[in-house]
């Protein structure tokens, strides 16, 4: 079921035998996964399966137990979270995580100065750099927020809070972009819209997301892991888990919990 | 409404150049600050002590209000700036602006050494550790009575005329110029940093530090940086205070005079640049004013308007007058 280990490299991001245990409680058992290059990949799971763990482990902010996680056939394991990010490794977060007092411009701009290494300059005001401040603001466009950039980030509606969690990882330049429920707590009629943005993102930008909604997974994944109990339970196309009789009982019966 | 209208009219970069724009009250701002000279002749010196006193809240802003550090030990800086600037002019310079530059540069040496405990702590901790360093840097100058007079406070500090023509005299012309001068360079200094990319970075440190590593930042560099600046110019206020008053005082680096500057950036609003200036004057003013009325008590004074602003207007006086200004503008 999984593929042996191959050479380094070929993936975008791939992990190997990735553990991490909270106390006595395995929350990631001996993981692998390999993302190709503009991969589409669906992580799916039931609830405290360790999918956010997993996210958590890849970018940085946890320490695994064992294990490692190569990014491009670099082995990242021992870098800090803005390190990978810096190499291409972005995320966003289940529930906002954003700049509540910054409007959406600046918090882009402040993004895309970080990754051009300007963000210790203070000698010119943020407004000299039109080369940063026109990128924040065509990836705004991008995701439909050109129209609201200047209104502060707490005063945006929820789903567009959740379209800046994207703007902002993107205003790093990702490789590979890791999309922790990117609809979450967005209302069901308007989720459609969160995945659209994702679905219209570079082919080369390889994609893993987790989402609960097995319509969203069906349309818009290539490939699905599914995660029970911190551990790879199967992974294949959508076709072949939609087929598969284990991944009915473990997950989709349960799937009116999630 | 007027903000979806704008947002239509306005690019993305004139937008955010107009962010650093002058506001026509700053311009009646800093006029007004040199009102003193020609109403109140007789309270230049307390003047000039207020221009310091703005200098040093608008240095612990820079750290406070905008990257979100709360300092119990800032007059550790100011105070290593007094007693560089008095010393310098015991040992025969007294030279007044190489003194300024030799005290900030001193106290900013210092400010990045401990820097690079400030950036990895955050909240409670980070109080405690500045509180603890401020306890030190008192002990350490009261211990060393050779140098610095200890409690009896440093004398013979001389200073000579600013540029070799401006003598300072008893009115305090020289001195509330000189103050104010200062003053008004390190605010050009602050105001662009802050609208800088750097200013950008603090601010997104204070809103949120934990996202700052996913959107691939250094948040300690930035904070290293903003913590060696604001020590830097907390020595420049102390060293303008030694030289004005040609004495440095323990207590220009008590632990009283750390509690003060945080009080004043509260009661004028912190993440505003103009709220430490207008602190200082009204708590400068205050004490000046009460402790005439009962000099054991003016605490009190100070007291009541503190928890009054914080209950009633939790971002300063600074952010109640912005509120109120922006209503008024939208009718």
């Amino acid at each position: 079921m999984t593929p042996a280990p191959p050479p380094q490299g070929t993936f975008a991001l791939s992990t190997r035998g990735l553990s991490k245990a909270f106390g006595s409680l395995l929350v990631a058992r001996e993981i692998a996964i390999n993302l190709p290059v503009g991969a589409r990949y669906a992580l799916i799971g039931p609830n405290g399966a360790g999918k956010t763990t997993l996210i958590n482990l890849m970018t940085g902010m946890l320490a695994p137990n064992a294990g490692q996680i190569f990014l491009g056939g670099e082995d990242v394991t021992a870098l800090g979270p803005q390190e990978r990010v810096r190499r291409g490794l972005a995320r966003t977060f289940q529930i906002n995580t954003l700049f509540a007092g910054l409007n959406a411009l600046e918090a882009v701009t402040l993004a895309v100065t970080e990754r051009k290494g300007l963000a210790g300059q203070f000698w010119r005001s943020v407004g000299c750099y039109s080369e940063a401040i026109d990128e924040a603001y065509e990836i705004l466009c991008k995701l439909k927020l050109g129209g609201s950039c200047y209104q502060v980030t707490r005063e945006l509606p929820y789903g567009r809070q959740r379209l800046l969690e994207i703007a902002l990882a993107l205003a790093t330049r990702p490789r590979v972009l890791l999309l922790d429920e990117p609809a979450a707590g967005v209302p069901q009629e308007e989720s459609g819209e969160v995945f659209e943005a994702v679905a219209g993102l570079s082919d080369d930008l390889t994609l893993l997301f987790i989402e609960h909604d097995m319509h969203v997974v069906f349309r818009f994944a290539s490939h699905i892991i599914v995660l029970v109990s911190g551990a790879i339970f199967t992974e294949g196309s959508p076709a072949q888990i939609s087929a598969d009789p284990g991944v009915r009982e473990v997950y989709l019966g349960k799937r009116k919990h999630g | 409404m007027t903000m979806a209208t704008r947002s239509v009219v306005t690019s993305p970069q004139t937008y955010l150049q107009a962010q650093s724009r002058w506001h026509p009250l700053e311009i009646a701002f800093w006029l007004a600050t040199l009102l003193p000279f020609v109403l109140f002749p007789d309270y230049l010196s307390l003047a000039s002590q207020i221009a310091i006193t703005a200098l040093f809240a608008l240095s612990l802003d820079i750290i406070l209000g905008y990257a979100g550090i709360v300092s119990l030990g800032h007059a550790a800086f100011f105070g290593i700036g007094a007693y560089t600037a008095g010393l310098i002019s015991k040992f025969g310079w007294g030279e007044p602006l190489t003194g300024l530059i030799i005290a900030a540069g001193l106290a900013g040496l210092v400010g990045f050494a401990i820097s690079f405990i400030i950036s990895r702590f955050r909240h409670f901790t980070l109080i405690m550790i500045t509180l603890g360093l401020g306890l030190l840097a008192f002990e350490a100058a009261n211990r060393a009575h050779w140098l610095t007079g200890g409690s009896d406070g440093l004398q013979g500090v001389s200073i000579w005329p600013v540029l070799g023509i401006f003598k300072f005299d008893l009115y305090g012309y020289t001195a509330y110029a000189y103050s104010l001068a200062a003053l008004f360079v390190v605010f050009l200094a602050a105001r662009q940093l802050i609208n800088s990319p750097l200013g950008l970075a603090l601010r997104g440190i204070r809103e949120n530090w934990l996202r700052m590593p996913a959107i691939g930042a250094d948040s300690r560099a930035h904070i290293r940086k903003a913590f060696t600046i604001a020590a830097a110019l907390a020595g420049l206020a102390g060293a303008l205070l030694a030289q004005t008053t040609e004495n440095v005082s323990l207590e220009s680096i008590s632990f009283q005079r750390s509690a003060d500057v945080l009080v004043m950036l509260v009661l004028g609003g912190a993440g505003r640049l103009y709220g430490g200036l207008v602190g200082a004057v009204i708590f400068m003013v205050a004490r000046d004013q009460f402790s005439g009325i009962a000099p054991q008590y003016w605490y009190f004074w100070i007291g009541v308007l503190l928890v009054t602003v914080v209950m009633v207007l939790p971002n300063g006086i600074i952010g109640g007058l912005s509120h109120l200004y922006a209503r008024w503008r939208r009718k």
